[in-house]
């Protein structure tokens, strides 16, 4: 092998097929730096530029970051999980029970899939809370800080409803205590009680309800609304790295 | 409209743009319309028209089989049965808080539920807890065959016991 390995690479990059995936070409200028992100469609949500500072540690403790890592390693997780489950009350608790026992790597996927989405609600709060007492909610980034309240309520709600899935007595309890106080709502309490576990009790129509929500509609609305906050950031002048201090 | 300039050709009158204004109110009303029938077909398709849940009545036996001074709790109900002594009486297991189930605590003589700690006597009545309600009394009854029936749906509002 003549050529080192650096070599090989850059010799990757010139030829046509990697050309046409990836066609903002090679070179250290601004300009083609610019392109790499403006041309890729996940990293187009995302400036170009972004202040030094604004990479700090102390300026986010990165934890939208670690957020949006939490919400990927779910996904990750949760569709090979997808496989052997079925959302069916005679087969729900044991399809839980062979993903702990007889499925291989089956308890690492849903243990991980568990903990990282505790991890997510804790982050969650805490991305809040260091935004709020930062203060970067403010004009011009308040409509960003609702996006957030946004996606505060999918992920407490794709909580909630991952919480019935495994079947067991804290689920069906849970399920039933929540969906009770879901009723004390005023005039409209029993009827989205009813609409949200189709049905009076948390029976077969639940869990599947549940289900359809945990994993399609509720994912979905938090890709969508995780786009939008991303896209925000770049709108709203890149990520708060404090105030502009006068000399 | 007196103000524009530019009327479209071959009008020369505010008919054109009325008659623009006309389509766009018509049009909005009919996404309204849409609208409206798009939530009411959503809502009549999320609300299930047949449920497969369990009969609110439920067969608990011969009334013998349910000595003086017993409560006896039926678990896949969530009824008690009670016989005290004026008496064998229904009570609803559910728990007036949230939903949960309670359980007879036999060596205390009192209902206690898991969830949130309230507490109940025998006949209902509340001891103490997040409880707002007492536990209800069932309609309860025996029929042809002897077999004491009791009505989950039918709550009771006066102290009622079966006549056996």
């Amino acid at each position: 092998m003549a050529n080192s390995l650096a070599e090989q690479i850059a010799n990757l990059r010139e030829t046509r097929v990697w050309r046409s995936v990836f066609r903002s070409g090679t070179g250290s200028t601004n300009l083609r730096r610019s392109l790499a992100i403006q041309q890729n469609v996940f990293l187009h949500l995302s400036s170009v530029k972004i202040r030094k500072r604004a990479l700090a540690f102390n300026v986010t403790w990165f934890l939208g970051t670690l957020t949006f890592g939490a919400f990927l390693i779910l996904v990750l997780t949760g569709i090979p999980l997808m496989l052997y489950y079925h959302p069916s009350v005679p087969q729900a608790y044991a399809d839980m029970k062979d993903l702990r026992f007889v499925v291989s790597a089956g308890v690492f996927l849903r243990n991980l899939h568990r903990w990282s989405a505790h991890a997510m609600v804790m982050l969650v709060f805490a991305h809040m809370f260091k935004v709020f007492y930062r203060g970067a909610y403010r004009p011009p980034r308040e409509f960003n800080w609702v996006v957030g309240v946004v996606l505060l309520l999918i992920t407490l709600f794709l909580s909630y409803t991952g919480y019935l899935l495994p079947w067991d007595q804290l689920a069906y309890w849970a399920i039933t205590v929540g969906s009770n106080l879901i009723s004390a709502v005023p005039v409209l309490g029993a009827k989205i009680r009813f609409l949200m576990l189709g049905g009076h009790t948390v029976n077969a129509n639940a869990l599947l309800r549940f289900y359809v929500l945990h994993c399609v509609i509720l994912p979905l609305a938090a890709a969508i609304f995780i786009a939008i906050h991303f896209w925000r950031i770049r709108k709203d002048g890149g990520i708060y790295s404090g105030e502009n201090k006068k000399p | 409209m007196s103000q524009d300039d530019k009327k479209p050709e071959g009008t020369g009158t505010d008919a054109a743009v009325s008659r623009r204004q006309a389509f766009i109110k018509a049009g909005i009303g009919s996404i309204c319309v849409a609208c409206t029938g798009a939530a009411v077909f959503a809502y009549e398709f999320l609300a299930p028209n047949v449920l497969y849940e369990p009969s609110p009545v439920v067969n608990a036996g011969k009334p013998d089989g349910y000595p003086p001074g017993s409560v006896t709790q039926d678990q896949q109900s969530g009824v008690y049965i009670v016989h005290g002594a004026e008496g064998i009486y229904a009570m609803s297991a559910v728990c007036t808080h949230l939903g949960c189930l309670t359980a007879w605590k036999a060596e205390l003589g009192i209902i206690a539920c898991p969830c949130h700690g309230s507490k109940f006597n025998r006949d209902g009545t509340k001891i103490e807890g997040p409880a707002p309600r007492p536990l209800p009394w069932l309609k309860a009854w025996v029929n042809e065959d002897g077999d004491l029936l009791i009505d989950r749906s039918e709550t009771l509002g006066q102290k009622q016991f079966v006549r056996t």
